[in-house]
């Protein structure tokens, strides 16, 4: 599902990375600092690594010695980051509909579906600003979902919640994972979040791979 | 007191109209620039950097006989477009729009690049993520995001144009109904004899603009930023 090797020179953080895991769900675990959300990036394809090749559900994303590099924007691969980004100047709907409608689907069934499953219906007219941190992120899990995913990267979703929140998001995220049709690329820190979900875990420490341990 | 001639009515209405084009016509250039500016690395970019911001440190004069160099019917510009477009700008209100253009340029970039570098990189990211192209994601993002910065720098740079002198009546001169402006003809009434009422009419219509200028942009940056925040 995931093969990604990745060198890459961020600053002054050297990242040099490479796991492979078959799991639908695998978990990207390690301290903060420790260059998950820059194996995201790349995976995501946010910046171009020096060196290495990214392979999802079989679709090479990026090669450096083949000179493959598909755009962020033709690599299927969703993220929900760990601050949301939802789209102050729309709506919850609008950001919702991102970007299904620049894959030209309409407001369907799935849509409705994806909003009762969250428990966003009420949501859809107001404004990101006016939502708790954790309709915030119910909203950015269900606009990746409804944006055509071929493989979703969450990054830490929960990991800006306080307590309360976290187990209000996390009976969506279980059920979303239980039922997981597509690669899912699961990022936290926190062990018991990971535990419970993922089949692969991946360790990461100061750039490189410390462990992996298949469940 | 208040009674506008025919002539200080065509002055008022030609400045509003060179003003108008003027700046809408530099918008998208001066978009590009600022875009450029703010977002990526090149060679010669200091030097870009530097030339946008000229005809704000030089004398207008100056700036006025460049253009007149460049763009008057011999200058290599002027007699090119005129061949190629029949477009003319010397001695004619499409070169005091050119010279409002210019005077306006640098508010213009500044502060639309000023804006464009402090919209959040990541919500573009966001957008890429979920399969928007740059383009895309300029129009659907970054250019809502930077809206407010955008019509500061248009307001401030109409201002400009519009009290724009020296370029003007170096360029295209002080020809009435043609290129005489605002600020020209207030020049001109103060150097008859008994013009005095009429300068004292357009200064103060001068004044009206400026402020109304000034209070429409910050109403108008208000109102994006609050539609935009929600």
């Amino acid at each position: 599902m995931f093969d990604v090797s990745v060198k890459a020179l961020l600053g002054e953080f050297d990242l040099d990375v490479s796991f492979r895991s078959e799991s639908m769900v695998t978990a990207l675990s390690g301290p903060s600092g420790s260059g998950k959300s820059s194996i995201v990036a790349a995976i995501a394809g946010l910046y171009r690594p020096a060196q290495g090749r990214i392979v999802v559900n079989g679709k090479t994303l990026f090669d450096s010695e083949r000179r493959i590099d598909l755009p962020a924007n033709k690599r299927g691969v969703r993220v929900v980051f760990q601050e949301s980004r939802l789209f102050p100047h729309f709506t919850v709907a609008q950001n919702l509909m991102f970007g299904r409608w620049l894959a030209g689907k309409k407001r369907d069934r799935q849509f409705d579906e994806v909003v009762s499953l969250l428990g966003i219906e009420t949501l859809l007219a107001r404004r990101p600003r006016k939502l708790s941190g954790g309709e915030r992120q119910r909203v950015a899990i269900g606009r990746a979902l409804l944006a055509e995913p071929k493989a979703l990267l969450l990054d830490e979703p929960l990991a800006s919640l306080d307590a309360g929140r976290k187990n209000e998001i996390i009976p969506y995220l279980s059920q979303l994972v239980a039922n997981a049709r597509i690669p899912i690329l699961y990022v936290s820190h926190a062990r018991d979040e990971i535990e419970r979900m993922a089949q692969t875990i991946v360790k990461i420490d100061s750039g490189r791979m410390t462990e992996i341990e298949r469940r | 007191m208040f009674s506008f001639s025919a002539e200080e009515i065509d002055a008022i209405r030609l400045s509003l109209w060179v003003a108008s084009i003027g700046i809408a016509a530099s918008l998208p250039l001066g978009m590009f620039v600022a875009y450029a500016l703010a977002r990526w690395r090149f060679p010669g970019k200091i030097l870009l950097d530097a030339l946008v911001h000229m005809p704000l440190v030089l004398p207008p004069v100056v700036t006025g006989y460049i253009l007149l160099l460049t763009f008057g019917r011999k200058g290599v510009i002027g007699a090119w477009l005129e061949q190629t477009f029949g477009i003319v700008f010397s001695f004619r209100w499409t070169g005091a729009a050119l010279a409002a253009a210019v005077m306006g340029f640098p508010l213009m970039v500044r502060a639309i690049r000023l804006s464009l570098e402090s919209t959040d990189r990541r919500l573009e990211d966001a957008s890429r993520t979920l399969g928007a192209s740059g383009l895309t994601t300029f129009f659907l993002v970054t250019l809502p995001l930077a809206l407010p910065g955008i019509i500061a720098g248009l307001v401030l740079a109409f201002a400009k144009a519009l009290g724009e002198f020296g370029a003007t009546i170096t360029f295209v001169s002080n020809i009435p109904g043609e290129t005489r402006t605002l600020p020209a003809a207030i020049y001109t009434f103060t150097q008859v004899p008994g013009g005095d009422a009429g300068a004292f009419r357009l200064a103060a219509v001068a004044m009206v603009i400026a402020l109304a200028a000034l209070v429409i942009s910050e109403v108008l940056a208000r109102k994006t930023a609050a539609r935009i925040e929600g």
